[in-house]
């Protein structure tokens, strides 16, 4: 018997950008939740980079939003610099990145946790998971403390067993020398957990006082600001910008690395995790790509009231007065004062494909887990994977069915389905190219796409709901309405076309195909268009899209149409593979050991060929109608 | 479980000569959209999607607006078919060309190649097959996709894979670039990137056009139309050969005579295989007939797919053409008028009041040559093609089974480039560009049994230096 005791339905480990979206998905849902962070002031820290969003992370916070998740209202608060990225692509890559004030976002999340009902935030390190009969059961923390729970939510991040590293100084903390949780990752493989054993790093912090702008290009936020959230009023987001940086390196900063990758824990060997091969170091750069004589460096803002200045670009393990004389190689750092230095740290992990699609443990029910934890890198990648394990557990609780995300339907589905069914050598993240439909999935339709999901599971108010249902009649009505519009070759129609260097007409047409041209839009046209009606931006943006790419569009639906086939055929729980004669032998063992929960996953895993595929229909099929036969 | 359209050719296809009819069987939602869009009935008039199920209808297939086969096609609804689902099957003349060319016209259409055991699959998936048979059914998928795959893989040994190999490697670089560009945009600039890709993409299409143009001669190499070719000595038969041989389209590969009397060479004219049985190779006595007796002539000419009668216009006509043409009474016959660079003294009148031969009926065909010059070459081509397109000559079979689903990926990689190209012409955004790009890759992927997997994003990182 404890000295104390205390019982919640969830728990959650960890109140990083998974634990905060989830503790919160969860007591919003109406269940008594307690959030464990070991050090209260790192709630929604940001530890590495001052951004949240960017290419395909973007759509990660916007799906977020739409799903009634926390980060886009935070950031919308709290950004002191916003771009759309790529917006001269096409709309599938518009990405919206901020530059973060990062203590007022994690004030700003503090006061959120603090504000809402059925939460209890607590500091405290929790050391051992409580599991009976392969069931969670609660936690128990460092001092002996027990707290039962219907269900837990892992979202330890980069804390397990860190250690950070530069040259040969070696630190056991978890980022910023907060203090590492040393005992979970025991407890854990006592109850069968896989770990894997990720790094990855971050650069220097500089003071702005001693950096020379003059010798740098300056970067300006967007004129237009957009907001992330959905719900956030665009007025509301127009503010005064500050400004990024541009630099590189040269010839000199490589000599300066190159003379001294031997004292670089990472080629020394002294590092054992595997780091991410997009976030490369600088040291990982310059011998990687040697045949490139310079990198970029941006110098960011790490916030307004502080002189702190993060340089992108340009992580580092190399030691300290490596760093000194490599970040003064660089145009505008020759007098840099260094307030934090660049590190690598190292943490445990799990291998994810011991998860099931709802992120909970595939072999303990009740556990869940999401973020960095899960294998991740990102705080976009951890906060939606945390939302997703605060929702199922919170419906685990309640003894609903898990919600589940897709392929074709999110990009939350997209990384969760790679975690969980592919093998993941790396800490891994977002990626628009991960997204076989990525057309579909665009962060401006996210509100489209998952406001319904939203709703059912109770995160979007009806109000909102009813919203979205009405946008998405008045676009389609408003497309049909287009493409009906005949355009006839009058003078007013040519000279239109001719002020944006478009080819004449030399019939009628529709007003659809005048959208369809690369150098018009629907809004370009609305002179020859009377009877159009007044529509909010939002929808118009839909209307032209939807009109625009059309025929791209319907080709990725017809694929999505297929490939739910294969998804919703679903394969029941520890599923016995070896039953299946016809299955090659590498089949059988991948399918036994990942247990894959639909036959679309199963074709996803690597050694499980379309043949075997076919078998397995055709056995599921069997078993089916064997069982129609029992009920006879 | 996927319930597109699917296609493949039902009959087994033998060794036999003229195997007779073959059946091109297509199963699906769109299987009568499909034969919409290639059947033509006579008066073309008739929608064989509005006609009712279980009939059977004549007609033509045409791929756009050229010829392919006369056939018999069989509609029939589901759920009273084999696989429970709209089938379609289409008789053809037999032949394994005609019966490829009706499926790729098929998969072009619409359709896509069945794989190894899919009709049986449907038939059990949408429960026309007794659960009982559920075992063999899953055996029979594995056993024969096993055989596809090592028939094809057999197929390809070699130069074939290492080239579809490069060309992913290629494409995979630019859709890398690509993506790292949209992924890392601050770090990586594609700005008038769409030339470039254009120009590569050009180059790729013609090499893949190549590939399929090859693969169709590659099938047809395997063994060709059986071709005779008689005529009294001086008749100018070594000419022919030359003309024929040292054209620019025409591959070369001797092979060894079925007898000591014959020399037997193939001949790809245009991608069509000849191969010809060279009786020019027996030139030291006078009559053809004579020399290698009148039962081994008659052996030959039965046993050809083609007979070519070289005929020396300039000389009237003899008693040895006589007994030649009695032995070709029952034979597609090419007569060819040679030296119409001379004096003619022979013209097809001639041997309809002298041998009472027809040139109506189309059984055979009369085209004046001068084998010297050149003149009229073209036209014997032209006429071998014809006839051969439209079933009325055709060769031993040969197994195309698994050449139908490696050519369609190949066919669908092809379309995939146009597509790509057609998009920097339309203006698109690049990101578009990708998704074509990816679907070739796929396709190519498919022909030598590799997926994509992790392989972009492996190719991003290890190619483009992103990130901060």
């Amino acid at each position: 018997m404890s000295y104390l005791e205390e019982t919640y339905e969830v728990c959650v480990v960890g109140a990083g950008h998974a634990g905060c979206e989830a503790a919160l998905a969860s007591a919003r849902l109406g269940l008594r939740t307690i959030l464990f962070t070991i050090n209260i002031e790192s709630i929604a820290m940001m530890p590495c980079n001052p951004n949240i969003g960017g290419s395909s992370k973007g759509h990660l916070v916007r799906e977020i939003d739409a799903l009634g998740g926390q980060m886009g209202i935070t950031i919308d608060q709290t950004f002191i610099q916003s771009k759309m990225l790529n917006k001269s692509k096409g709309p599938a890559v518009h990405s919206l990145r901020a530059q973060a004030d990062k203590a007022e976002y994690s004030k700003s999340m503090r006061q959120t946790l603090e504000r809402q009902e059925n939460l209890t935030i607590r500091q405290a390190e929790v050391t051992e998971l409580i599991i009976e009969d392969q069931m969670v059961k609660g936690v128990k923390t460092y001092s002996g403390a027990v707290y039962h729970a219907g269900a837990v939510v892992l979202c330890t991040g980069t804390y397990l067993k860190a250690r950070c590293l530069y040259g040969d100084v070696v630190n056991y903390t978890g980022p910023n020398g907060l203090q590492a949780a040393n005992a979970l990752s025991d407890s854990l493989r006592k109850n069968g957990v896989e770990l894997f054993r990720f790094k990855t790093g971050t650069p220097a912090r500089i003071d702005k006082k001693s950096i020379d702008f003059t010798k740098m290009e300056e970067q300006f936020g967007d004129e237009r600001v957009v907001p992330f959230s959905f719900t956030t009023d665009p007025e509301q987001v127009q503010i005064n910008q500050a400004s990024c940086w541009l630099t590189y390196t040269n010839e000199k900063t490589h000599q300066i690395i190159r003379d001294n990758l031997d004292r670089s824990p990472l080629y020394s060997g002294m590092i054992e995790g595997t780091g991410p091969r997009y976030c490369p170091s600088i040291e990982d750069k310059v011998v990687r790509f040697a045949d490139k004589d310079r990198h970029q460096v941006f110098i960011e803002p790490e916030g307004s009231a502080t002189t702190e200045m993060y340089i992108g670009g340009m992580s580092s393990s190399l030691p300290e007065d490596v760093q000194y004389e490599m970040y003064r190689s660089v145009p505008g750092l020759e007098h840099a004062e260094i307030i934090r230095n660049a590190y690598a740290i190292e943490y445990d992990c799990i291998d994810p494909r011991q998860l099931k699609s709802s992120l909970e443990f595939k072999g303990i029910s009740g556990l869940f887990s999401g973020g960095q934890f899960n294998g991740s890198s990102g705080y976009e990648e951890a906060a939606c994977q945390g939302l997703v394990a605060g929702i199922n557990g919170a419906r685990y609780v309640r003894g609903q069915e898990p919600m589940l995300f897709d392929r074709s339907e999110s990009y939350i589905g997209v990384l969760i389905d790679d975690l969980v069914t592919k093998e993941n050598k790396e800490p891994y993240r977002m990626m628009t190219s991960r997204a076989e439909y990525r057309l579909l999935l665009r962060q401006d339709n996210a509100d489209l796409r998952l406001s319904r999901k939203g709703y059912e599971i109770g995160l979007i108010s009806q109000e909102r709901y009813d919203w979205v249902n009405q946008k998405e009649a008045l676009i389609e009505q408003e497309v049909k309405r287009v493409e009906h519009v005949n355009i006839g070759a009058n003078e007013a129609v040519q000279e239109l076309l001719k002020s944006y260097n478009s080819t004449p007409l030399k019939t009628g047409t529709s007003l659809a195909e005048l959208i369809r041209r690369p150098e018009l839009s629907y809004e370009d046209l609305g002179d020859i268009d009377p009877e159009r009606p007044k529509l909010p931006y939002d929808v118009v943006e839909q209307v032209n899209i939807n009109i625009k790419y059309d025929g791209y569009i319907k080709r990725q639906m017809k694929q999505v149409k297929q490939f739910k086939r294969l998804e919703n055929k679903q394969i029941p729980e520890k599923f016995n593979y070896d039953i299946i004669n016809s299955l090659r032998t590498e089949a059988r063992q991948k399918l036994n050991l990942y247990q894959p929960q639909s036959v679309g996953q199963a074709s996803r895993i690597a050694g499980v060929s379309p043949a075997d595929i076919s078998v397995l229909l055709v056995y599921l099929e069997q078993m089916n109608r064997g069982g129609m036969k029992d009920d006879k | 479980m996927k319930t597109d359209t699917i296609a493949a050719i039902a009959t087994a296809l033998t060794n036999q000569v003229n195997s007779g009819i073959g059946i091109i069987r297509i199963s699906g939602e769109d299987a009568l959209t499909v034969i919409d869009r290639i059947y033509r009935s006579k008066n073309n008039q008739k929608k064989l999607s509005q006609e009712k199920s279980h009939t059977v209808h004549y007609g033509f297939v045409y791929d756009g607006e050229l010829l392919i086969d006369e056939v018999m096609v069989l509609i029939m609804r589901g759920p009273n078919t084999y696989t429970r689902e709209d089938t379609v099957e289409i008789d053809c003349h037999g032949g394994s060309l005609v019966m490829q060319r009706i499926l790729d016209t098929v998969i072009r259409h619409g359709a896509r190649a069945a794989e190894p055991g899919e009709f049986t699959k449907r038939a059990f998936l949408n429960g026309r097959i007794d659960l009982s048979q559920a075992e063999s059914v899953m055996d029979l998928i594995q056993s024969k996709n096993e055989f596809a795959l090592s028939s094809s893989l057999s197929q390809l040994q070699g130069a074939v894979c290492e080239k579809i190999r490069e060309l992913r490697a290629r494409l995979l670089h630019e859709v890398a670039f690509i993506e790292s560009a949209l992924d890392d945009p601050e770090h990586i600039s594609i700005e008038g990137y769409d030339a470039a890709l254009d120009h590569a993409m050009e180059e790729l299409s013609h090499e893949l056009r190549g590939i399929l143009k090859a693969s169709e001669q590659g099938s047809l190499l395997k063994d060709g139309i059986y071709t005779v070719i008689i005529g009294k000595p001086n008749a100018g038969k070594s000419s022919l050969l030359n003309r024929l041989v040292g054209r620019e389209r025409a591959i070369v590969t001797p092979i060894a005579g079925t007898t000591r009397d014959t020399l037997e060479e193939q001949i790809n004219l245009g991608g069509i295989t000849l191969n010809l049985i060279d009786t020019a190779g027996i030139h030291s006595t006078e009559d053809f007939v004579e020399r290698i007796g009148v039962e081994k002539a008659i052996e030959y000419v039965e046993k050809a797919d083609l007979v070519l009668y070289l005929v020396d216009a300039s000389v009237p006509l003899d008693e040895n053409d006589r007994r030649i043409c009695q032995l070709l009474a029952s034979k597609k016959t090419i007569f060819l008028l040679n030296k119409t660079d001379l004096t003619q003294v022979v013209s097809a009148r001639d041997f309809a009041s002298d041998f009472g031969i027809s040139f109506d009926s189309g059984q055979n065909r009369l085209i004046e040559i001068s084998a010297l010059e050149g003149t009229g070459v073209d036209l014997l081509e032209e006429t071998i093609r014809n006839l051969f397109l439209i079933g009325e000559i055709s060769f031993h079979d040969e197994i195309y089974l698994t050449n139908a689903r490696q050519k369609a990926a190949m066919e669908q990689a092809y379309q995939s480039i146009l597509h790509v190209r057609s998009s920097i012409a339309a203006g698109m955004p690049e990101d578009f560009y990708s998704i074509d790009l990816m679907d070739a890759y796929e396709a190519l992927g498919e022909i030598i049994g590799e997926t994509v997997g992790e392989d972009l994003v492996n190719e991003i990182f290890s190619k483009f230096c992103m990130g901060k």
